[in-house]
């Protein structure tokens, strides 16, 4: 019943290296040993493989970055998709992190030059999928900080639950992304942001941060205690308060632990 | 009390009932109106991630329902080695699911480190026989449990092949133990678009091997000669020479677990939930012939 059954000999073994090369690259002739029943070159049907592999990156593209799809119009964002999985097929079959290397893709691209806010909204878009994935975490209760001298606080280290993203950026990152994925959000203005993912339940939450409150964040990520990222964060805005930072944080359940000084 | 004798490991544990590929959106109505679905199966590789809603999602599910790992990415077909890295991660996720069953594709989808997304097809050659007999000895040994080989859609032949594909996957699970997955839209589509009859490949195929049936939709094309060339989408309903299939098949193999995937364009739950009364139907059915023996691997 099986017409591949049939004593055709191995003359014409077809190795995965053939076969993967002719798919990446459709100028190149098909491999002799991919037939038909009747023993013909398989002609269109391999080029079912070469749509599925093609149509199914393109999807994961544009679901990994709406937003970039939609600033740029799906036709440009299929064009660049094809660029970018040539330079950078995906490596993992774990395709919900498909895409690290795009951020800087697009600011390398000189048509895109004019457009220098793409590169920051893409890292944004991929922060956000992260957090999505990122481990569970048991937040600090809230009162956790609430009776501790303020000796005791500034001497205190935090950490962080993995779903905590900071980025800042030169471009108004957090109204690109709201004006692109909320109804009636106000235009965007030109301008820096700073903004924190965080993750209170299952759903990541964008916010805009203070400018102080990213450099304070900043320096504890990289284990300062409270008190010298403080330090920092005043050497740039001699007003900053730490209470709505913080308060942002844990909110968003994004403060999982408060090493005390020994 | 005498220890009682654990009876040697069945090839899955699923009901021999209807399941439905899980989907997210379908969440909160599996839990209020869940019939007739008995059992879900998931894509591995869309829960291998830290955290978050998924790994939830799927805790709690798997306290209601028992439930089937499908991977996508084992590669088992390929001519490289088994990613061990991925290997682990599966090791992982089905160490603290403890699922019901685990399958995989005879297919191939990562070479030279780059992964392709779509399940590619392989010669079925003594070479490639050992190659995938060896990758699926690797795996079963690392998760500690027989696994069921899916049979692929084929758009294409190898000139080089030398087995035809029951004969292929029936020594596959002779020399390494794994059951069968019989995915009857697959057989469907080869059949037309390989020109042999898909009866003659079900008679051909170790039934007494199966633990599990997948049943999809399909997309149409015509090839280079004009001829219908079916393409595996999951992004329809069955059709019904499709479920005519099926019948076939259980009038000969006896009651097993039938899944629905329906993967693109995801229908609304009641639609997929009639796809899958539908397969009750079929399994309630069967003519009154003794079934198969519980298969034992």
């Amino acid at each position: 019943m099986n017409r591949c059954k049939q004593a055709h000999g191995t003359a014409f073994a077809v190795s995965q290296d053939d076969f993967t090369r002719a798919m990446r690259d459709a100028s190149l002739p098909i491999p002799l040993g991919l037939v038909d029943q009747d023993g013909s070159s398989a002609g269109r049907r391999f080029s079912v493989y070469r749509n599925n592999i093609a149509v199914s990156l393109r999807e994961a593209m544009h679901s990994a970055f709406p937003v970039i799809t939609k600033l740029l119009g799906t036709e440009n964002m299929n064009g660049l998709s094809r660029l970018f999985l040539h330079a950078h097929p995906p490596k993992s079959p774990l395709m919900m992190f498909y895409g690290a290397e795009f951020p800087n893709f697009l600011e390398a691209q000189p048509q895109l030059s004019h457009l220098g806010y793409l590169g920051d909204v893409a890292r944004l878009e991929l922060a956000m999928r992260q957090a999505y994935h990122a481990a569970d975490a048991t937040p600090i209760a809230p009162d956790t900080l609430v009776g501790l001298s303020e000796d005791a606080l500034l001497t205190s280290r935090l950490t962080f639950a993995p779903a905590l993203h900071l980025l800042q950026s030169p471009w108004p990152i957090e109204a690109i992304w709201r004006f692109n994925t909320v109804p009636q959000a106000p235009a965007p203005q030109a301008g820096a942001q700073a903004v924190i993912i965080t993750r209170p339940e299952f759903d990541p939450v964008l916010q805009l941060f203070p400018a102080a409150g990213a450099v304070w964040l900043d320096a504890l990520q990289q284990g300062a205690s409270i008190g010298a990222a403080l330090q920092r964060a005043t050497a740039t805005d001699a007003d900053f308060d730490l209470s709505f930072p913080l308060t942002l944080l844990l909110q968003g359940g994004a403060i999982t632990g408060l090493e005390r000084k020994r | 009390m005498p220890a009682a004798i654990s009876p040697a490991p069945a090839l899955n544990a699923l009901p021999s009932a209807p399941g439905v590929g899980y989907k997210p959106q379908h969440f909160s109505q599996i839990l209020t109106d869940a019939a007739p679905v008995k059992w879900l199966e998931i894509h591995a590789e869309n829960y291998m991630g830290d955290g978050g809603r998924p790994v939830a999602q799927l805790r709690h599910l798997a306290e209601l329902f028992p439930i089937s790992v499908h991977g996508v990415g084992l590669s088992i077909g390929g001519e490289a080695a088994l990613d061990t890295t991925h290997l682990a991660r599966l090791q992982r996720l089905l160490a603290w699911l403890e699922p019901s069953s685990f399958s995989e594709h005879l297919a191939w989808s990562t070479h030279e480190g780059h992964f392709y997304n779509d399940l590619l097809p392989l010669p079925y050659t003594d070479a490639t026989l050992t190659r995938v007999c060896d990758h699926i000895d690797q795996l079963q040994a690392a998760i500690g449990r027989p696994m069921l080989l899916e049979n692929p859609s084929s758009y294409l032949a190898f000139a080089e092949s030398t087995w035809s594909e029951p004969e292929f996957l029936t020594e596959i699970s002779r020399r390494t133990g794994c059951g069968l997955l019989l995915d009857v839209n697959n057989v469907f589509v080869s059949a037309n678009n390989l020109g042999f009859s898909p009866q003659g490949y079900i008679d051909d195929f170790a039934l007494e091997r199966v633990g599990e049936i997948h049943l999809g939709g399909h997309d149409s094309d015509t090839d280079d000669q004009g001829r219908p060339l079916l393409i595996d989408s999951h992004g329809c309903a069955v059709v019904d020479p499709v479920w005519a299939l099926l019948d076939y098949t259980l009038e000969r193999a006896g009651p097993k677990p039938v899944l629905i995937e329906w993967d693109t364009d995801v229908p609304d739950w009641p639609l997929l939930a009639a796809e899958a009364e539908r397969a009750a139907f079929a399994l309630g059915h069967l003519p009154a012939v003794a079934s198969e023996p519980v298969v034992r691997a």
